[in-house]
């Protein structure tokens, strides 16, 4: 891929979170141990395209969006902007980094702040980053939110409103500074599923006619299948596999994988039913298992697998796995 | 028949008028059902449980209706002889979020085998055979009894309270929402166990999830419900394929699925009615592109369109 072609680059992104372990053991000279919630993890977002990364509780999906974000700071890695690293950005080139990269968070019963009416909510990006015409932004915000008429939003309070209008205002808050980028973590779980789908058609419009591209971090696939163009699967703070989301569900390759794509049932009585391949649930992620993290659970694990940490490479045209079965 | 619910009227008190959260509502069951009940929140899926546990809140009124569980008539029963011969015995529930409701500081098998002596006279190595029996069945190995809730793993706890469940065999068990905080690799291990119970106890379950996919995958027949109402109700393929009412319609296209490619989403407009006024009519009628004016004013009957296939909608009884 061209890299003028990609909007954000990763590069091997790494955040380990220290574990507190009191003064004893430090007395005792024993060693720091981190939680490895993402190690070594990269890919691309190209400009106006839905990358979705998926994965169980755990994987580290949501450090990695927030860690791109710089909301938490990185151990290690590049994450590059318009080729610019974002990690070593001046403190007003990380302002203007923030106008051009947003978040929408899970829960819009957490992330609306309820003593804010629905205008000033909105609003506060504008004020923070001195930009004019307030009530004619906020209003476009809204409307092109879906909101309608916005008026009628303006002075109303977070709990006067439902969990899918909510989450509107939460997508017009982030969208009123025409971000290039958003992070949306698992946007509609905590959503009815009659609202959801209108909550992600709204997403797709929005990329459609503003060209933005989104990090879209979920465990469920389903949803994952019906708006991404490209996926990454991580496991245990790495990336196993990266396809586009058609040749992933079809076509998968890494065994992890293919058993999330055989877990998942499908809301037709016909079809075949959902299967749990493997066993047991994902391990501690302080002592990850040596070798391919996978491996404890892998019915296919040779000895290789054991030892050595199998590396993320490209197999087919825009399909990459790390997994020594593949060839 | 082992379940007969009949015109089913639950209302709740609250100051600002009766909330009707369920009204005139009828479901029947034969042995060994899987009946799954889907609804957005707040649409009366678990109140009709609780109505039929009799363990409504105690501003929980039930007005109308009769439920009658293997021919016994629980809504006519003393509270007393429920509780001893019924709940559990008969009809048991995994209540939604139950594995967080383990006591942290009891080890899990003694909490099942307190549970046991309750129903149940017989000792206490009795009670812990039975444990142990129940930790097999559920796919735990027996001697992690000795544990406490924190050394599970979340798919372990749940199946340690599918175990408390079934330590009466009940001919009935409802789950509400037994699969929606689990991780996909654990939910798919569960609906495994719910459909490997199914076929080995010959369980009879109703799984109350706004997860159609999940009824799908475990259940052979499905009821929708709407603000209170059931708008269409029958095998699981008939209404999964070819759903006839407005709203089934409207929730089975939106959903998304891993089959297939994308899809166009149709979303349905609105939101669901309070139901302290609910609209008049049919209930359904502000979000339904297809009302007509005597949606607008009558409530359309339930009716059968053929082989056990029920719906409510003037759309087709005209």
């Amino acid at each position: 891929m061209s890299p003028e072609n990609a909007l954000i680059e990763i590069k091997d992104l790494k955040k380990w979170f220290p574990v507190r372990t009191g003064l004893l053991h430090a007395l005792r000279s024993g060693e720091q141990k981190y939680v490895k919630a993402v190690d070594g993890v990269s890919f691309n977002i190209r400009r106006g395209e839905i990358y979705g990364l998926a994965g169980e509780s755990g994987c580290g999906k949501t450090t990695t969006g927030k860690v791109i974000l710089r909301l938490i700071e990185p151990s290690d890695g590049e994450i590059l902007f318009r080729g610019r690293d974002v990690t070593r950005l001046k403190k007003r080139e990380m302002k203007e980094f923030r106008r051009r990269a947003q978040i929408i968070y899970q829960d819009p019963y957490e992330s609306l702040d309820p003593r804010m009416t629905i205008f000033d909510f909105v609003a506060e990006p504008l004020i923070v980053h001195n930009i004019g015409d307030i009530e004619k932004n906020v209003a476009d915000a809204l409307e092109r939110a879906e909101l309608v008429p916005p008026e009628e939003y303006f002075y109303r309070f977070p709990h006067e409103l439902s969990g899918g209008q909510r989450q509107r205002v939460a997508i017009a808050r982030s969208m009123i500074l025409n971000p290039d980028f958003v992070v949306a973590d698992e946007p509609v779980s905590m959503l009815d599923v009659s609202i959801r789908s209108s909550i992600l058609d709204l997403m797709i419009r929005l990329r459609d006619d503003l060209d933005i591209s989104y990090l879209y971090i979920t465990h469920d696939l389903a949803t994952a299948n019906q708006v991404c163009d490209r996926i990454g699967i991580m496991y245990l703070g790495k990336l196993v596999e990266e396809a586009d989301i058609r040749e992933l569900v079809d076509e998968p390759l890494h065994p992890y994988t293919k058993a999330l794509i055989a877990a998942v049932p499908v809301p037709d009585p016909e079809a075949e039913k959902s299967r749990a391949v493997i066993s047991g649930e994902v391990p501690n992620p302080v002592n990850v298992p040596p070798g391919c993290r996978f491996h404890p659970r892998c019915a296919y694990a040779m000895d290789i697998c054991k030892k050595e940490i199998p590396e993320l490479r490209e197999v087919k045209e825009d399909h990459k796995v790390a997994c020594y079965l593949v060839k | 028949m082992l379940l007969d619910v009949k015109d089913l009227k639950t209302y709740f008190e609250t100051r600002s008028g009766y909330v009707k959260a369920v009204d005139n509502i009828s479901l029947d069951m034969e042995r060994g059902d899987v009946l799954g009940l889907a609804g957005e929140s707040g649409c009366g899926k678990t109140t009709t449980m609780l109505a039929i546990m009799r363990l409504l809140p105690s501003n929980g009124r039930v007005l109308n209706g009769s439920i009658h569980l293997d021919g016994l008539d629980l809504l006519n029963m003393e509270e007393e002889q429920l509780r001893q011969d019924v709940r559990w015995k008969k009809l048991s529930m995994v209540f939604q979020g139950a594995m967080n409701a383990l006591n942290p500081v009891f080890r899990v098998g003694d909490q099942l085998v307190q549970a046991i002596r309750v129903h149940e006279n017989v000792n206490k190595e009795k009670a812990l055979k039975r444990v142990e029996e129940l930790f097999t069945l559920v796919g735990i190995d027996p001697k992690r009894a000795t544990n406490y809730p924190h050394e599970f793993s979340g798919g372990m706890k749940q199946r340690a309270v599918i175990a408390l469940s079934l330590i009466c065999n009940p001919d009935l068990l409802i789950a509400d929402e037994p699969v929606t905080a689990l991780d996909v690799i654990v939910q798919a291990q569960i609906l495994e166990l719910i459909r490997d119970l199914r076929d080995k106890l010959g369980l009879s379950m109703i799984m109350i999830t706004h997860d159609l996919s999940v009824i799908a995958d475990v259940c052979n027949k499905a009821a929708i419900m709407y603000a209170g109402k059931i708008v269409e109700k029958g095998d699981i393929v008939t209404v999964f394929k070819h759903p006839e009412h407005p709203y089934s319609q409207g929730l089975l296209t939106n959903y998304p699925s891993i089959k297939g490619g994308k899809t166009k989403f149709k979303p349905i407009k609105g939101r669901p009615p309070n139901l302290i006024q609910p609209p008049p009519g049919c209930r359904f009628h502000p979000r339904c592109p297809y009302a007509m004016d005597i949606c607008k004013k009558e409530e359309p009957e339930m009716v059968e369109l053929e082989g056990g296939h029920f719906i409510s909608c003037h759309l087709k009884t005209r």
